[in-house]
């Protein structure tokens, strides 16, 4: 029996593939010779390094790498190269490389952005990139920061549905509903806005952007009912709730997923005054 | 010591759905995961989670199209089990909340996918992965269950019987990776592995850095047999500098493939005259490469995907997501440019075997998701039949290990007395060097739970301490991006003989460099260097048999693809490959692949497009 094949592949005589992949290393051959010889071609890579267990890094400090320069190349695929070839005990959170797992939020040149989403031939200053970890947060080790308040944070506004009646078969939401909430599920935790957020830098309860986008994710959702609207209306109005956000609109700025979370915000600050204006 | 009634390695769909049925059977359960459970790769998948929801389709088709998808290599209660489930599984993710893209009456919008013979792909956006993954965790915390995150489990703790077949799992061994302590984890009632895909083997994937296959390894140490290894889905369009996947839905939609000399080679050179584009996976990655090695692709590498006149409007509308990976991954303007693309490594279709219960042949072990292979998916998985499994299976190993009674299996796990045995004629020598540790607890009895955790902790916190202690050898890094070039070239698309004898080869040096192995850094803080070096250990072992396999398979079924076999042999190859570690040496054999289903025998048919 015989299933499709592309048959000119069996008649060819030579190896097409293995000159393929000749000529593939004679370019990155050629790519490496080049980088190098000329200094141009290198990236200059400036890491911030700790680690509280080893002697000469519990002092903080910066060190330089010299990445050779690729096209398309991004600020992880940077920090990985210095890592794989030059000190592997450089530290960093990585995962996916594509923008979904949000673990490798960083302080690059100045501002927040994940390192696998972030072209290093994109940013202002394409020579010397320097990477930070998140700032307002605990460093672990070299860029890795305390996640755990972030989690908390999150955790505190019972991000979880939790419908006032248990649905009996598929539940029924409609296009604009969905429409509505859509941006604000597209959360990849990542942390980056609450260590943009001043409010959240000086004040260690506030909710922060990601758990009260989180909130708005549930509060709209059609599905949950009243009931439970009123409920998780409380815990966003709280004191270190919605009402502490200045419209600084900075985390806005940094999320990764474009989410418009001040708009959320001030959004959610509309329905506690709404909600309000029912019983005065 | 902690200690739990179940304990699930691995916090991506599968594991966190397994935790949450096991938890639902009243069950202590525990999530322990080396990332935090909201990075695991699950919320990477794009397209969809297929189940027969409506009127006019029914889990029999869902069924049927599977069979046929995986070249009839799918076990067909595995397959009945996965298409019979699937739709009250969605329901319930709908349920817990999961934003599902919805029709104009508002019930969960499905559509087309490749080799489905009708549109029963639910979805959310291009982000359904995502999707999945949020509402299923935000039920884990729900419950309140346990979470060690970002900690790297190592190792099984299991009896030593001689035989598998009456081993018995206890435990795991991990430590914490942000402060290097050292655990044993005893599990009262059972252990369920859920470390999903193996894509680190290769050094073009679409899968996450921390896909390192551990889960497998850990179980085919422990004497579990590694099935249908060789079975390597290649997706067509993956962005060439990165592997970043640019979803089926852009040739769903009309996207189309073209070469150096602008011809829209699907139909031009008729690889698949009526399907074009959307023929299946396997056919499009072969056209690809054909023309890229005929010397019709950019730069030898790669063949363009165009959307341009699929009209801004449209794009945006359906295909967002698609133009932000092509900015960010490329610097590709999807809306001014045509997209570069070329296959990738994407999905494993096998792994640790398992019966319809999730368990594995060692008592008290099971395995779900991408790193188990209950063989649904056979030779080449549908687009969309991987998140249901997650669901699914990860439902009912959850219930099983908890205690819940689901029958008797119908799909056998383990090495049989007498298994077709494949003497695998190669002139590279296989399997373990030197001082390899034994997998099992080194000689301890089963009586008592507590001492084979504590042996296998003992054991581990040995080998950690030879990597940290050693002052100079190789590292991992070397060995690794070695091991993934040589897979690359040599068991990728394309398979040949020689080329898979020298990748054996390859292997074999690796695993003596991996003897000098040394970790540089000496820190017990999050010491990533020392959790890569035990993920390159795993990604040997796991190369070698999915080579060794490929090398075996000497026919042309699904993704397997042999020059000097062009040709499906079902006479010969309608069984599985199995790869057992016997005391450190693989050994390879082979089980029936089981067609006969509830009411109906899966007749092999040919496959055409
Ligand atoms: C880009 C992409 C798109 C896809 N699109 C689709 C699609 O549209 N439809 C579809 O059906 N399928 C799709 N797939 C396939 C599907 O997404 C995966 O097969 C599935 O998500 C795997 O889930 P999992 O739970 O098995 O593993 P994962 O989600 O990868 O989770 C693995 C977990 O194991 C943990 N872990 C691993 N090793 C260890 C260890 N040693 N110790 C402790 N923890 C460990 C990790 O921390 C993680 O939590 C896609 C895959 C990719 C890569
Ligand atoms: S809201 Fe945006 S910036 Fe904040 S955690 Fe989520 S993805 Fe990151
Ligand atoms: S590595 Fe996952 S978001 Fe960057």
């Amino acid at each position: 029996m015989s299933t499709q094949s592309p048959d000119t592949q069996t008649e060819s005589e030579t190896d097409p593939q293995a000159e393929r992949l000749e000529r593939k290393e004679e370019r990155a051959d050629e790519a490496a010779s080049s980088t190098t010889e000329t200094a141009e071609d290198t990236v200059e890579l400036k890491v911030f390094r700790y680690d509280p267990e080893i002697a000469d890094k519990q002092e903080p400090r910066f060190d330089t790498f010299h990445v050779p320069r690729k096209q398309g190349m991004t600020v992880l695929d940077a920090l990985m190269h210095a890592r794989d070839h030059f000190d592997s005990s450089l530290t960093f959170r990585h995962s996916c490389r594509q923008a979904v797992c949000g673990s490798d939020a960083l302080f690059i040149n100045g501002s927040q952005r994940l390192g696998c989403q972030t072209q290093i031939q994109d940013l202002n200053n394409s020579d010397t990139v320097r990477v930070e970890p998140l700032p307002h947060a605990d460093v672990v080790k070299d860029l890795v920061v305390e996640m755990e308040h972030f989690y908390d944070q999150m955790e505190s506004v019972e991000p979880y549905f939790d419908p006032s009646e248990e649905p009996e078969g598929e539940q029924l939401q409609s296009r604009e509903n969905r429409e509505k909430i859509k941006m604000s599920t597209r959360c990849i935790w990542c942390g980056a806005c609450m260590s943009s957020c001043n409010i959240a830098a000086g004040d260690n309860e506030y909710l922060g952007p990601a758990a009260i986008n989180k909130a708005y994710r549930f509060y709209f959702d059609e599905r949950e009912g009243e009931e439970r609207q009123q409920e998780r209306l409380e815990i966003i109005e709280q004191e270190h709730g919605v009402w502490r956000c200045q419209t600084q609109f900075s985390c806005t700025t940094v999320c990764p997923k474009d989410i418009p979370l001040t708009e959320h915000i001030q959004e959610l600050k509309r329905e506690a005054v709404k909600s309000n204006l029912k019983f005065w | 010591m902690y200690e739990h009634d179940v304990l699930v390695v691995g916090a991506g769909g599968a594991g966190l759905r397994a935790a949450i049925a096991a938890h639902e059977e009243g069950a202590d359960v525990a999530l322990v995961t080396k990332l935090h459970p909201v990075r695991s790769h699950t919320g990477a998948a794009e397209g969809g989670i297929n189940a027969a929801l409506r009127n006019g389709d029914s889990w029999q088709d869902h069924a049927y199209d599977t069979m046929k998808g995986s070249d009839y290599l799918g076990d067909a209660p595995a397959v009945e089990t996965l298409a019979q489930d699937a739709p009250e599984n969605v329901i319930q993710l709908e349920n817990w909340g999961m934003p599902f893209s919805r029709e104009d009456d508002g019930r969960v919008s499905q559509r087309p996918f490749g080799g489905l013979s009708f549109p029963r792909t639910t979805y959310a956006g291009a982000e359904t992965g995502h999707h999945l993954l949020h509402t299923l965790y935000e039920q884990v915390v729900k419950r309140g269950i346990e979470v060690y995150d970002e900690w790297y489990v190592t190792n099984l703790a299991v009896t030593d019987e001689d035989d598998p077949n009456e081993r018995s799992c206890h435990g795991i061994v991990g430590y914490d990776v942000q402060t290097g302590e050292l655990a044993g984890f005893r599990a009262n009632d059972g252990v369920i592995l859920a470390t999903g895909g193996m894509g680190q083997v290769f050094d073009h994937t679409t899968n996450a850095v921390a896909n390192t296959g551990d889960g497998v390894a850990m179980a085919y140490r422990a004497g579990v047999p590694m099935e249908d290894m060789e079975f390597i889905q290649f997706h067509p369009t993956t962005l060439p500098s990165t592997g970043v996947l640019i979803s089926e839905g852009v040739r769903g939609e009309g996207g189309i493939l073209y070469n150096t000399e602008g011809e829209r080679f699907m139909f031009e050179y008729g690889y698949a005259t009526n399907d074009g584009e959307l023929a299946s996976r396997d056919v499009v990655a072969r056209a690809e490469l054909t023309e890229v090695n005929e010397g019709r692709g950019f730069e030898d590498e790669y063949v363009m995907l165009d959307m341009r006149h699929l009209g801004e409007e449209r794009i945006l509308d359906r295909l967002e997501n698609i133009l932000h990976l092509a900015e960010d991954f490329e610097g590709v303007d999807g809306l001014e440019e045509p997209m570069p693309v070329k296959p990738g490594h994407h999905y494993a279709m096998g792994g640790i075997e398992t019966d319809e219960h999730g368990q594995t042949c060692i008592d008290g072990l099971y395995a779900v998701g991408e790193c188990a292979c209950v063989s649904v998916h056979g030779g080449n998985r549908l687009g969309g039949n991987a998140l249901p499994e997650l669901i699914v299976f990860g439902k009912r190993a959850g219930s099983h290990a908890a205690g819940r009674d689901l029958g008797e299996p119908k799909i056998e796990t383990g090495k049989p007395a007498n298994p077709e045995l494949e003497d695998l004629d190669t002139t590279a020598s296989l399997g373990t060097v030197g001082d390899d540790e034994a997998a099992a607890d080194g000689g301890l009895a089963a009586e008592d739970p507590e001492t084979v955790v504590d042996a296998a902790v003992e054991r581990e916190d040995e080998r950690i301490t030879r990597l940290l202690e050693k002052d100079e050898g190789t590292q991992h890094a070397e060995i690794r991006s070695d091991i993934q070039k040589t897979m690359t070239a040599n068991v990728n698309v394309f398979r040949e003989e020689d080329a898979l004898e020298e990748t054996l080869h390859d292997i074999r040096d690796a695993r003596e460099r991996y003897e000098d192995v040394y970790v540089a850094d000496k820190s017990r803080t999050f010491n990533t260097d020392l959790q890569h070096t035990l993920e390159t250990r795993n990604i040997l072992d796991i190369a070698e048999a999915l080579t060794m396999g490929a090398l075996a398979r000497d026919e042309f079924r699904g993704a397997h693809w042999r020059k000097e076999h062009q040709e499906r042999k079902d006479d010969e190859w309608l069984k599985h490959t199995m790869v057992s570690w016997n005391d450190g040496q693989p050994e390879l054999w082979y089980r029936p692949v089981i067609l006969d289903g509830e009411n109906k025998t899966y007749e092999p048919k040919e496959r055409s497009y």
